[in-house]
């Protein structure tokens, strides 16, 4: 049970909702799937006077393609993922992403969106739309806007989104490339990353990788990016990149694992994440949903 | 306020307030006690009801996020005797205490709605968000599996 009351409203539009949150300033949360606010309702990490529901604004459950781009909508669950034939075509690293998330149960509820706004250290998609330059659409009293998901993360739990902002969709450039996200769990199934790793590897040897759990929020490295760009990779080369992982991560040591064994798996993680990227680029690999730890 | 829930079929009016879990007001107002009160963070699984055929963690739905939607519970699948499943959930030993085998049921029957024919694997993942602390799983999958259409068979 939540202890504390609050109240509730489910706005039909994005203009309504944002002036209901406008005019509630630091008081009124935003619901979506609700599987991570609700938790924390119940342990009062949160307590606002006002939950506004923004399930029944339409338009905002849609993935399409629009030109060179993937828009995937606030709504998109992460069985909305696993089960899109566009995301399957077009950048299926989102469905392998989406399947290591917590259970079906979580995954019917739970929105991608809600997941980077969340944004704990651990939040899968973190690491998986910070490989795909993504853009974050908002929109708010004073109009749209977007933010490029590297200036996202501002903290632990805190992100680009102000109080009086809704989410409205994430845009990700369609490239050719091959990706790959590599989670580590005290057991396969049901559990959050204990460290993971995603990278996209594009043509010209050009490479994002990022890492979640690792550190307070997700994070791009861009000396091992530098290192990796325009060179063929080798085991040399892989090598001295994986070498760089204990100065790029600062992790923690709490019930899930030790900060040294987070920081020895994430350069494992790295060192096959790199080779099975390179190899979905060329259309060989390891099946995407294949578990590299 | 006022919440119209359809349950099992059933149209009920409720009085809930705002910071109603949709589990609290299912086992307290609704009366039906099938979706257990576990860990109540999403874990456990044990709280499993289907909306709108997806299996929900009801510990993490308002209730006033119900509305409009069909809940079913274990209840609600028995009402013309259990289904082959539950059958075979007894044939197969799969339960003891009996505290997850509502949630299990329900998350395997979404899964066998969406792969009539699911692999071992299939049904571990399905069930993955399901702890038991009886059985070890084995005696559960092989009820699911038996009641797929591969009868039991691992590719």
């Amino acid at each position: 049970m939540i202890a504390k009351e609050f109240e509730y409203r489910r706005p039909t539009t994005l203009a309504e909702a944002t002036q209901t949150l406008a005019e509630h300033p630091g008081l009124a949360m935003i619901l979506a799937g609700g599987t991570d606010l609700v938790a924390w309702l119940r342990d009062d990490v949160i307590a606002p006077d006002l939950v506004v529901d923004i399930k029944d604004i339409p338009d905002l459950s849609e993935i399409k393609v629009v030109d060179d781009e993937l828009h995937i909508g606030s709504l998109v669950t992460f069985t909305d993922l696993i089960e899109s034939e566009t995301i399957h075509e077009h950048v299926p690293l989102l469905a392998e992403m989406s399947e290591t998330v917590a259970s079906p149960g979580i995954r019917n509820r739970a929105t991608m969106v809600g997941n980077i706004c969340s944004a704990v250290p651990s939040c899968d998609a973190g690491p998986v739309l910070l490989v795909y330059d993504t853009t974050v659409h908002l929109t708010g009293p004073n109009g749209d806007r977007s933010v490029d998901i590297n200036d996202w993360f501002t903290g632990l739990r805190e992100t680009a989104l102000t109080d009086d902002e809704v989410v409205t969709h994430l845009t990700l450039k369609l490239r050719k490339h091959g990706g790959v996200y590599v989670k580590l769990m005290r057991y396969a199934g049901e559990d959050l990353a204990q460290a993971a790793v995603g990278i996209a590897a594009y043509p010209d040897n050009e490479y994002r990788v990022a890492f979640g759990a690792v550190a307070p929020t997700p994070i791009r490295s861009a000396r091992i990016e530098n290192t990796l760009h325009g060179n063929e990779l080798d085991d040399d080369l892989v090598a001295r990149t994986v070498a760089m992982v204990p100065d790029e991560i600062s992790p923690i040591t709490d019930m899930r694992a030790t900060a040294a064994y987070r920081t020895h798996m994430t350069a494992v993680m790295l060192k096959r994440g790199l080779w099975a990227a390179r190899q979905r680029l060329d259309g060989t690999g390891p099946a995407y949903g294949a578990r590299l730890v | 306020m006022n919440l119209e829930l359809k349950v099992n079929g059933e149209q009920w009016v409720l009085d809930v307030a705002a910071a109603d879990v949709l589990l609290d007001v299912l086992r307290e107002q609704v009366g039906t006690k099938s979706p257990k009160v576990g860990c109540e963070r999403g874990d456990c699984g044990s709280c499993t009801i289907l909306m709108d055929g997806r299996s929900v963690r009801s510990c993490l739905v308002l209730a006033v996020e119900a509305e409009g939607h069909d809940i079913v519970t274990v209840e609600g699948i028995s009402y013309e005797g259990m289904s082959q499943l539950q059958d075979l959930f007894i044939s197969n030993n799969s339960f003891q205490c009996g505290f997850c085998a509502p949630g299990i049921v329900l998350s395997a029957t979404e899964l066998l709605e969406l792969n009539p024919n699911p692999s071992r694997h299939d049904v571990q993942e399905a069930l993955a968000g399901n702890l038991c602390r009886c059985t070890g799983y084995e005696p559960i999958i092989d009820a699911v599996l038996a009641a797929g259409q591969g009868q039991g068979e691992t590719p």
